[in-house]
């Protein structure tokens, strides 16, 4: 079946069964390498990209189910002002080690702050839930996303 | 204490040591160094969009066959020797050179080096060896260099070289205020002689502007972009990729399969079995191969193979008969005592019974602890082509190329030196990469599709199910108490896995394991099952298991006594000898300083006002030359649920720091690693891995990463690795603190949190 995606502002033609996961047709169909693949079925968030603006596992999205939407991965993240924001603190923060999980992180990261630019504890545990990270980045990741909110990067949870 | 392959690569590591500085000496005086007019700016090597792209352009009129080279416009290219895994080693020895060279970070590009054992020795992500191993080395490269610039400036001007400084990137001759560039340096530096290692001045560490200064990782801004650096992006011109299905039974052979039908699926464009061996259960297993265009088709294609699989006794094997067999072998006396060398072991059994059979009072408790995965979050994957010509170029996430590279000899037939070995950067390898299974799998795969470049990649449940485990393993303790208190005897008998007389990879325990030599009496047994399950080392060997067994049980004898868990170990600790000056070993003195500084900044004394529910636990332990004390508060929930809300971490890892910011995160992620393997467990059934997933082999997620307080003790010992020690004690630093909460002592993992019920 041949399918019209649109990826980071561009139309894509690719001919993919219509049970193909978004993730590989980005992958080997479109060639963005920048999404990963690492359980295959929803359960570690590496492969997270934006549909419309949500974020979305793509190892579980056919690619008969995204025509006409508007699909992000972590290639397009520095053309926004909040991907740029994210990049930033990724870098200030100096987050990753292997970096693997870390385009699904930010992905997560970034639809976060585009619906909530004040986010506390509970929402950045409740958004980033579905992204783990094995080399466990976590206290930085959650820095980085409150500095790139702007706000006061302390952990509030109790301690 | 690490033990089976850092044994091994320990040994190599030595050896290479010596054959860096020969290899040294015969570039001229003392140092693997080159300085040459032109450098590469594009890395052929390094990452998988470079692995298609052409070789780099800037045609360099000397060959570089050394770390360092420097351009006219002072761009400085620095090797970076050792596989990248997330350790941030690539950047880490780089620093090191940078430093006594002492150039401007900013002119840096740090380059990843080719699999190459002449041109810049032992190469391995593993055993936290990368800074003790290069703390000297690699300054001294720097130091050579410098001093060869310098050189160059003394003859350029005329000036004695006792004139000369150096500033960043620079040569300054004060007395006629005079500076010149590296840069327009590095012609005339190229044709001087390395000075020799004698007479190398290295920095007072006073004035290092590298060393001790948070470094951001090379590699992080091309991550954040999502630019394609690791094994899985690799793509090579004309490449198919591959899926490969092993048997679930280890080591089972494939009697048929339905190969013709595979075949005959769309997008697959081969299909065959290809056989292995069954002596190496990390090296080439017998499996059946699905080539194609695309990786989402030829896995899809695994769905309809079906194979009749050959069993072995390994079907035999499930996690209920070894704790069947271990809970047997707990009764009778262990089939070997062991003790360090020049210990009787056999008498120190004898004492130390009769030792326990006077105390005033005894205590007993057996521990368990399951097999556990690696599970790096980038599954297992290898690109290879085993051209016609008979040579092998590898594109390999790999910890430990050199034994991949001597696997694929033997394996397949082909001399050493008919191999290449691009090192990519892994997504993760926690000691799963030191194994090279998937490097001889894609090479005999790419043989076997006609000598076309293929790229394997595994599944998330290929990865779970065929990994060199951390064995599980079994202490039965028995402590005894003179009427004062004090711990007289203590005796362990271990029960583990191993086939004749050696225990399987990372299933040993070391004999001099503390107690012993810190009170009167110990004795250490050992009783072996054999196992036809593939184990091997996962970040922190035998460490991450017994220190969880042993220092869970010394805060039982703690609380039998009668006595603060802390000050008990104090009081242990200071019954010690220091070692002797030379080797990297364990030092009472270092542990009671980090154990005394973690008491501080914890509030440990103050623990007292914490309410029920809540509870502070202490550990401590040696590993990979690191000492570390950890103090852990958790709180649990009456109905069992409980969360690590804070640790505090203090390490002794000597006089430098070298980059503060990745040392902190590794040991942040050594917290979180040690608490998602208080959860974890890979159970067997007929001679298979039960698990599959991240689902049934949960991962530690952002709200169950506690608050953190790092602290290292600066002390005056070389600096060593990061990537293993502070894992340890995060084990039984929460399960104690899970006691003193709760009053439930957990002694089997993975924890039950119904068994944490408290009222």
């Amino acid at each position: 079946m041949a399918y019209t995606l649109n990826v980071n502002g561009q139309t894509h033609s690719v001919d993919a069964e219509a049970d193909m996961p978004l993730l590989w047709v980005i992958r080997d169909k479109i060639g963005l390498k920048g999404t990963k693949f690492g359980c295959g079925v929803s359960s570690c968030g590496a492969c997270t990209v934006h549909v419309d603006g949500q974020p979305a596992r793509s190892c579980v999205t056919p690619v008969s189910s995204v025509v006409g939407k508007r699909i992000n991965t972590i290639e397009s993240m520095q053309e926004t002002p909040i991907g740029q924001a994210v990049q930033k603190a990724w870098l200030d923060v100096d987050v990753l080690q292997c970096g693997y999980c870390q385009a699904g992180q930010i992905m997560s990261a970034t639809a976060l702050l585009a619906s909530n630019s004040n986010p506390t504890d509970a929402d950045i545990d409740t958004a980033m839930a579905g992204n783990a990270c094995r080399c466990g980045t976590y206290k930085r990741i959650r820095a980085a996303i409150k500095q790139a909110a702007g706000v006061d990067t302390a952990d509030k949870r109790e301690a | 204490m690490a033990l089976d392959i850092f044994d091994r690569a320990e040994k190599e590591i030595d050896e290479s040591r010596r054959s860096f500085l020969k290899v040294s000496a015969a570039a001229g005086g003392g140092f693997m160094l080159a300085l040459t007019t032109a450098c590469a700016t594009t890395d052929p090597t390094d990452g998988a969009a470079a692995a298609a792209a052409p070789a780099a352009p800037a045609a360099p009129p000397v060959d570089i066959n050394a770390f360092v080279a420097i351009a006219p416009d002072g761009t400085t290219r620095i090797m970076a020797k050792n596989p990248e895994i997330g350790q941030g080693v690539k950047t880490m020895l780089p620093m090191l050179i940078a430093e006594e060279l002492d150039v401007d970070w900013n002119d840096v590009q740090i380059e990843q080096g080719d699999a190459d054992q002449d041109r810049y020795g032992f190469q391995m992500a593993g055993g936290s060896r990368s800074t003790p191993q290069h703390w000297i080395p690699h300054r001294q490269v720097g130091a050579a260099g410098r001093a060869m610039l310098m050189q160059a400036a003394a003859n350029k001007w005329g000036v004695p070289l006792s004139e000369l400084t150096t500033q960043p990137s620079k040569v300054v001759h004060a007395a006629s205020n005079r500076t010149i560039s590296y840069g327009e340096l590095a012609a005339d530096a190229a044709g001087l002689e390395a000075p020799d290692a004698e007479t190398l001045t290295m920095k007072d560490p006073a004035n290092y502007r590298i060393i001790g200064k948070n470094v951001l990782n090379w590699d992080s801004p091309r991550i954040v972009r999502g630019e394609p650096i690791f094994g899985i992006d690799v793509e090579v011109p004309g490449m198919k990729v591959a899926s490969f299905q092993k048997a679930p039974v280890f080591a089972a052979k494939v009697a048929s399969a339905n190969i013709d039908e595979i075949k005959a699926l769309p997008g697959i464009t081969d299909c065959f079995i290809v056989r292995g061996q069954t002596e190496d259960l990390m090296g080439l297993m017998d499996g059946v191969a699905i080539v194609g265009d695309d990786w989402w088709t030829t896995n899809k294609a695994r769905q309809q193979l079906k194979i009749e699989w050959e069993l072995n006794e390994t079907a035999n094997q499930s996690s209920a008969s070894f704790a069947q067999k271990a809970a047997e072998m707990a009764g009778q006396e262990p089939q070997a005592w062991i003790a360090p060398s020049g210990v009787d072991a056999d008498a120190a059994a004898v004492a130390t019974k009769a030792s326990l059979d006077s105390a005033a009072k005894t205590i007993e408790a057996a521990y368990a602890y399951p097999f556990l995965p690696h599970a790096p979050l980038e599954p297992q994957n290898c690109t290879a082509h085993a051209k016609a010509d008979g040579t092998i170029e590898f594109w390999a996430p790999t910890q430990l190329p050199g034994p991949g590279i001597q696997l694929v000899s033997r394996t397949l037939g082909v001399e050493q030196s008919d191999i290449t070995v691009h090192l990519i950067r892994c997504g993760g390898g926690f000691g799963r990469r030191l194994s090279n299974d998937y490097m001889v799998e894609a090479a005999a795969i790419s043989r076997q599709a006609g000598n076309i470049p293929v790229k394997v990649l595994w599944t998330r449940e290929d990865d779970i199910q065929h990994d060199p485990y951390r064995p599980g393993g079994w202490h039965n303790f028995k402590a005894g108490l003179d009427a004062d208190n004090n711990l007289v005897a203590m005796m362990d008998h271990f029960v583990t896995f191993g086939n004749g007389e050696r225990t399987a990879s990372s299933a040993d325990m070391n004999a001099g394991e503390f107690p012993r030599d810190f009170i009167p009496n110990t004795a250490y047994g050992r009783s072996m099952m054999p196992l036809g399950i593939p184990t091997g080392p996962l970040r922190a060997p035998t460490s991450n298991a017994v220190c969880f067994a042993f220092q869970s049980f010394i805060d039982e004898v703690a609380l039998a006594a009668g006595k603060d868990p802390l000050d008990f170990r104090l009081e242990l600790l200071r019954q010690g000898e220091e070692p002797a000056p030379g080797r990297p070993a364990f030092s009472p003195a270092r542990q009671i300083a980090c154990l005394e500084q973690v008491r501080q900044r914890s509030g440990w004394d103050q623990r007292a006002s914490l309410p029920k529910g809540t509870g502070m636990g202490v550990a401590f332990y040696y590993s990979h030359q690191g000492h570390f004390a950890h103090v852990a508060k958790v709180k649990v929930e009456q109905n069992g649920q409980w969360r690590v809300q804070k640790v505090w971490v203090v390490g002794d890892v000597g006089s430098h720091i070298i980059n503060p910011t990745n040392a902190h995160n590794q040991a942040e992620g050594s917290v979180v690693d040690g608490i998602g393997e208080l959860l974890q467990q890979i159970t067997f059934e007929g001679g298979k891995t039960v698990q599959t997933n991240f689902f049934d082999m949960p991962l530690i997620r952002m709200n169950q990463a506690p608050q953190m307080d790092i602290h290292f003790n600066i002390t005056d010992n070389e600096p060593s690795g990061l990537g293993e020690p502070a894992l340890p004690p995060v084990l039984p630093a929460v399960t104690n603190a899970i006691y003193a909460a709760t009053g439930n002592r957990v002694r089997s993992l993975p924890l039950n949190p119904a068994e944490l019920r408290w009222a």
